[in-house]
């Protein structure tokens, strides 16, 4: 293992790097290879798309969005992950990965179009190495690993980061595609982001096992780290991808969070879960632990947290504005367009029969 | 030209295609050092390596889904389901994600990608190997199916299903496999997607098939031939999409059709023709458009009596089409 490592190893059961006080485990510093900049970026991007996600939100409860499923609490798990990666190397996402989107420079405008229903694709996933969203669940998990199968064949060195929450982890296509992954060594980090709750079920009644055991039943290691320590994250994630492109195959990250929001909005989590427990999770909050050690190591003062917060409030405006302005899509163009590359003269007839039945009968 | 069986054109194919281009490889159980049960890979391990000829562990949703994520990489895989029998645990990575992945992206992205699957009965298989599925996956928008009954269509169609740039279900119906032997051309021999074939020019009444009913067709054809019936027989190809135009035109020239397939009767493919000729060809009617199917049980146990009970044959076309021919 990469030294990077070490510093998540050093505690267990839950590996940390920073303490729910923001004081270190570690050191980091020396392990991780980030300049003082790299440090301050993370924590930029993680209050970023936080007042993005709650923009978002804001948006669904204005009538704006037709949906939205926030990720707050889950910021380190998402920046953590996507900065330790090359920006050549891939990630299939679930459906609440908005904040590794925005990291991998998506605009995110453009990606609330999905869930302003104009369209179902906002962005080519080559250009971005960035899969489409993945609404069932863990059938991204399978094509991160075909994805691999394919770098290893054409030996680029891009290795795969897939993510899913704890539900998908009862999923069969989560099973297969970890067994097929062991068996060929593919390049691929399985991050779990298990946020304790899949809608209503809580993680007792997901499964009786500990995430991260798993990966030995497939030849390959786990580890369990403190999800809500974006310097934990960015370090397992560092050593499991650079153990990815020297050949020895894939890793399983259960980064334990916790989903401080509703599953999306149209649920209601008063129905199953208390106050308590939320307040326990604020108080690991990602964002403010790390805060407080910026400042204590001299990276970060007032003067820093207050441009970066209004950075975040000028993003979070921007995205709103060009939302707003999106054009409402043609529905031929919308809806034919991209069902298959090359239509066949049948299709193209249902086309032009869909777009005259449209027009006004006068 | 060669003369080939339907096996040896599919093999011979892949073959062309993975010498060709480099992305192309082979995924599916069995495939590597067996070549296939059906030995449809036979040589190709040895020749292309255990990374291009890849023996998948026994999950047939993670062979259609390592398919997808490698087509995304810009590779052309090629998945083998063993049994069409066997593609239903991969029936979400077809139906959500293959046949829907293009629509959830923009700018230049497609999904190349081929999912192979030996179908029908006729070979004893009994119900977990005798099933056909061309009409539940013909039903998904974003899915090309395909399903080629003599060798020079397999392997034209096979090679252009590899180029193609979106998902494409390919059906090789197993009892052809061997039976079936035909002239293959010399050179690339591509057959287009999307276009069905006249096998047999005739004037009274039209049979429309695929698979190994085309060959019963044939066979039924040349039988009414004797009786004085001209028969055309048209074959379809591909499935979906339908060549809408040759079906209404074999359906003006005739007035008289009869769809013929292996499937189950409700929702199936003769369904959906017979819709096609009643939109476009009404007025070019003299009879009523008949349809000769399996019934719609799930397949047949492998007694020989039963199995021939449950498919249509030479004979039972034989016996609709005279009634069509003296309606």
């Amino acid at each position: 293992m990469a030294d990077s490592a070490q510093v998540v190893r050093e505690q267990d059961p839950v590996r940390s790097v920073l303490r729910a006080d923001g004081s270190l485990a570690g050191d980091p510093r020396r392990a991780l290879g980030l300049t003082p900049e790299g440090f301050v970026d993370l924590y930029r991007k993680m209050v970023s798309i936080r007042r993005a996600d709650q923009e978002a939100l804001n948006l669904q409860r204005q009538g704006e969005l037709g949906l939205w499923g926030q990720f707050l609490g889950q910021e380190a798990a998402h920046v953590g992950a996507t900065m330790a990666l090359e920006p050549t190397d891939w990630i299939f996402p679930s459906y609440r990965e908005f904040g590794m989107a925005m990291c991998r420079g998506i605009d995110p405008a453009t990606m609330l179009t999905v869930f302003r229903g104009l369209t179902h694709g906002a962005w080519d996933p080559r250009k971005f190495h960035f899969a489409p969203l993945a609404i069932p669940v863990a059938t991204q998990v399978p094509h991160a690993v075909g994805f691999a199968m394919g770098s290893r064949l054409e030996g680029s060195g891009e290795v795969v980061l897939v993510t899913f929450g704890d539900g998908a982890t009862s999923a069969g296509d989560w099973h297969e595609a970890m067994n097929f992954a062991g068996v060929f060594k593919a390049p691929v980090i399985f991050l779990c982001q298990n946020n304790y709750w899949a809608i209503s079920v809580p993680l007792p009644r997901q499964t009786a096992g500990r995430i991260a055991d798993r990966a030995a039943g497939y030849g390959f290691p786990g580890i369990r780290i403190d999800g809500n320590d974006v310097l934990a994250v960015f370090a397992a994630t560092r050593a499991a991808a650079e153990r990815a492109r020297r050949g020895d195959g894939p890793y399983l990250i259960e980064a334990q969070t916790y989903r401080m929001g509703a599953h999306t909005s149209s649920d209601d989590p008063t129905r199953y879960r208390t106050a308590a427990e939320l307040e326990a999770w604020s108080s690991k909050d990602p964002i403010a632990r790390y805060e407080r050690w910026l400042r204590a190591e001299g990276l970060l003062d007032q003067a820093g947290v207050d441009g970066i917060g209004k950075e975040a409030e000028s993003t979070a405006e921007k995205m709103r504005t060009r939302l707003r302005e999106a054009p409402a899509p043609d529905p031929g163009k919308a809806m034919f367009d991209r069902v298959y590359s090359r239509p066949s003269p049948g299709f193209q007839q249902e086309r032009e029969e869909f777009e005259s039945s449209l027009e006004s009968p006068g | 030209m060669a003369r080939q069986t339907v096996i040896e054109a599919i093999r011979q194919a892949m073959d062309e295609e993975m010498e060709r281009d480099p992305s192309v490889f082979v995924i599916g159980e069995d495939v590597g050092r067996r070549g296939g049960v059906f030995l449809a890979t036979d040589g190709l391990h040895k020749k292309y390596g255990e990374m291009r000829v890849i023996d998948s562990p026994l999950a047939e949703s993670c062979i259609v889904g390592v398919a997808i994520g490698a087509a995304v990489n810009g590779m052309r895989p090629i998945a083998e389901i063993q049994f069409a029998d066997f593609i239903a645990p991969a029936m979400n990575q077809i139906i959500e994600e293959a046949a829907r992945f293009c629509y959830r992206t923009a700018g230049d992205f497609n999904l190349p990608m081929v999912i192979r699957a030996p179908w029908g009965g006729g070979v004893h298989g009994a119900l977990y190997h005798s099933q056909s599925i061309e009409a539940t996956f013909s039903h998904i928008p974003g899915l090309k199916v395909v399903a080629p009954g003599t060798p020079a269509d397999a392997r034209g169609l096979l090679k252009s299903a590899v180029r193609d740039p979106d998902p494409v279900l390919y059906l090789e119906h197993k009892r052809t496999y061997r039976l079936i032997r035909g002239e293959v051309p010399d050179g690339d021999g591509l057959v287009p997607i999307g276009k069905a074939d006249v096998k047999r020019e005739g004037k009274d009444l039209s049979l429309i098939a695929y698979g190994l009913m085309l060959q019963y067709c044939l066979e039924a054809a040349e039988k009414l031939a004797q009786d004085g019936v001209s028969a055309e027989v048209l074959d379809l190809r591909t499935i979906k999409p339908m060549d809408e135009a040759a079906v209404i035109a074999t359906a003006k020239k005739t007035g008289k059709v009869l769809v013929v397939h292996e499937d189950n009767r409700f929702a199936g493919i003769a369904g959906e023709v017979i819709a096609v000729i009643m939109e476009h060809a009404f007025d070019s009617l003299d009879a009523p458009v008949m349809r000769l199917t399996a019934p719609d049980v799930p397949a047949m146990p492998f007694n020989h009596v039963l199995e021939e009970a449950f498919m249509p044959n030479v004979d039972k076309i034989l016996a609709k089409a005279r009634e069509l021919a003296a309606y």
